[in-house]
């Protein structure tokens, strides 16, 4: 059972493909300034990783090797399509803060990573739990930053008042350094430390001297 | 035009304020000339392909796009997605087999980073941009390019920056990707300053 769910539970905090893998940083970034876009954020790359891990899966069997990238990319394109238009549908608001940022899913390297290194190797059930797995470590990351900038910007938690800011009379003075890009960086490099400092077997070796060998690997 | 320019490269600069290409930006940034070669693709494709994106959204999927042969109604931005990136993957491959034909050299250079690029945020999000904020075909060129130059600006300084972080001493778990994730935010903040500029 537990070796069963390991595609499950390994990728949340071992094996975590934001700060492990670095992967997926690129949209991770930037729509955590607050918590509802940062959780539409997550819930639709978990389905767009789910339903194109789910179908590259099934049909892995029928696909050439050599044109497997373009027909991957394709078919995340078409999930992907698909979630926007959802997202236009049902929550005309949100899709519009979240600008270009869905769309970009399809450039995410999680998804074409998990899709060609485990989807495309594996039966359908264990694809789905990868995916599933992936898609809530890189929302446990995305959700992590978007608490901090929102809490401390804004004073607020999906829109609710937390800290009372001055300008509602309260008494928070809202630190508005975390709502500008710089902040995400910064959150997420000390993130990286405190999970190392806590994991001390994913600390990077000391690299005194740059080879160029090693730099153009 | 020259502040739309400033402001692709310096205010807007993709990475820095939009995060768009950080996965590459942070795996090729160890050294100066790698970065400075892929910074030099970068500015090759993004100039290219986002005014053909243009005009391939102008021209094929906008609504009334096919209005001369009686078809105005229809309405095919919704393709815009998959015909972006089959439009870079493609001039990626025509760019290729150019630069191996016709300049040998540039090739042996780029060669390694040009399939890189195909799945780069930076270059997809250009013409999402582009989309989004309904440039014309000339804004394009000029966005295309300001924001490949930013691009490169950026990775370049980042790889001059971690060649002597080489020899820091820093806290172990903030060695490597920790501590890189920092120093672009030092930058991010010094780009911020530049937004100053570009709006008078």
């Amino acid at each position: 059972m537990r070796a069963a769910l390991k595609p499950l539970f390994d990728p949340l905090l071992r094996d975590n493909p934001v700060t492990v893998q670095i992967l997926g940083i690129c949209s991770a970034l930037a729509v955590t300034t607050s918590m509802t876009t940062a959780l539409t954020m997550s819930l639709a790359l978990t389905a767009v990783l789910v339903a194109s891990s789910a179908v590259v899966s099934l049909i892995r069997r029928h696909i050439p090797a050599q044109i497997r990238l373009i027909l991957q990319i394709t078919i995340i394109a078409a999930m992907v399509i698909v979630a926007d238009l959802i997202l236009q549908a049902y929550a005309y608001a949100i899709s519009q803060r979240l600008s270009i940022f869905v769309s970009l899913i399809v450039t995410n390297c999680i998804v074409l990573g998990r899709a060609e290194a485990f989807a495309m190797s594996h039966p359908v059930g264990p694809s789905i739990l990868d995916a599933l797995g992936n898609g809530a470590g890189y929302s446990a990351i995305l959700m992590v930053i978007a608490f901090l900038r929102e809490l401390l910007g804004f004073g607020t938690l999906f829109g609710a008042t937390i800290f009372p800011t001055v300008a509602e009379g309260g008494w928070y003075q809202p630190f508005g350094f975390m709502l500008l890009a710089p902040s995400a960086f910064m959150l997420l490099g000390l993130l990286v430390w405190a999970l190392r400092s806590w994991r001390v077997e994913q600390v990077e070796p000391a690299t005194t001297h740059v080879d160029r060998e090693e730099a153009l690997s | 035009m020259t502040d739309l320019f400033l402001r692709a490269v310096f205010a807007d600069n993709l990475i820095l304020s939009f995060f768009l290409g950080v996965c590459t930006f942070l795996a090729v940034s160890k050294r100066v000339e790698t970065a400075l070669g892929l910074g030099a693709a970068i500015i090759v494709i993004l100039t290219i392909t986002v005014p053909v994106n243009q005009l391939i959204l102008n021209w094929l999927l906008a609504p009334g796009a096919w209005d001369w042969i009686g078809a105005g109604d229809v309405d095919l931005t919704f393709l815009r997605l998959i015909a972006f990136i089959g439009v870079i993957a493609a001039m990626v491959q025509v760019l290729e087999m150019v630069l191996d034909r016709f300049a040998p050299a540039l090739y042996a250079a780029l060669g390694i980073y040009l399939p890189l690029i195909t799945v780069n945020c930076a270059i997809l999000g250009g013409s999402l941009f582009m989309a989004e904020r309904s440039y014309g075909f000339g804004e394009s060129i000029v966005f295309g390019f300001g924001s490949g130059l930013g691009w490169a600006l950026a990775i370049v300084a980042l790889a001059a920056i971690r060649e002597r972080l080489a020899y820091a001493d820093m806290p172990a778990g903030l060695r490597g990707l920790g501590m890189t994730f920092i120093v672009t935010g030092l930058m991010s903040m010094a780009f911020t300053a530049f937004a100053t500029m570009a709006a008078p």
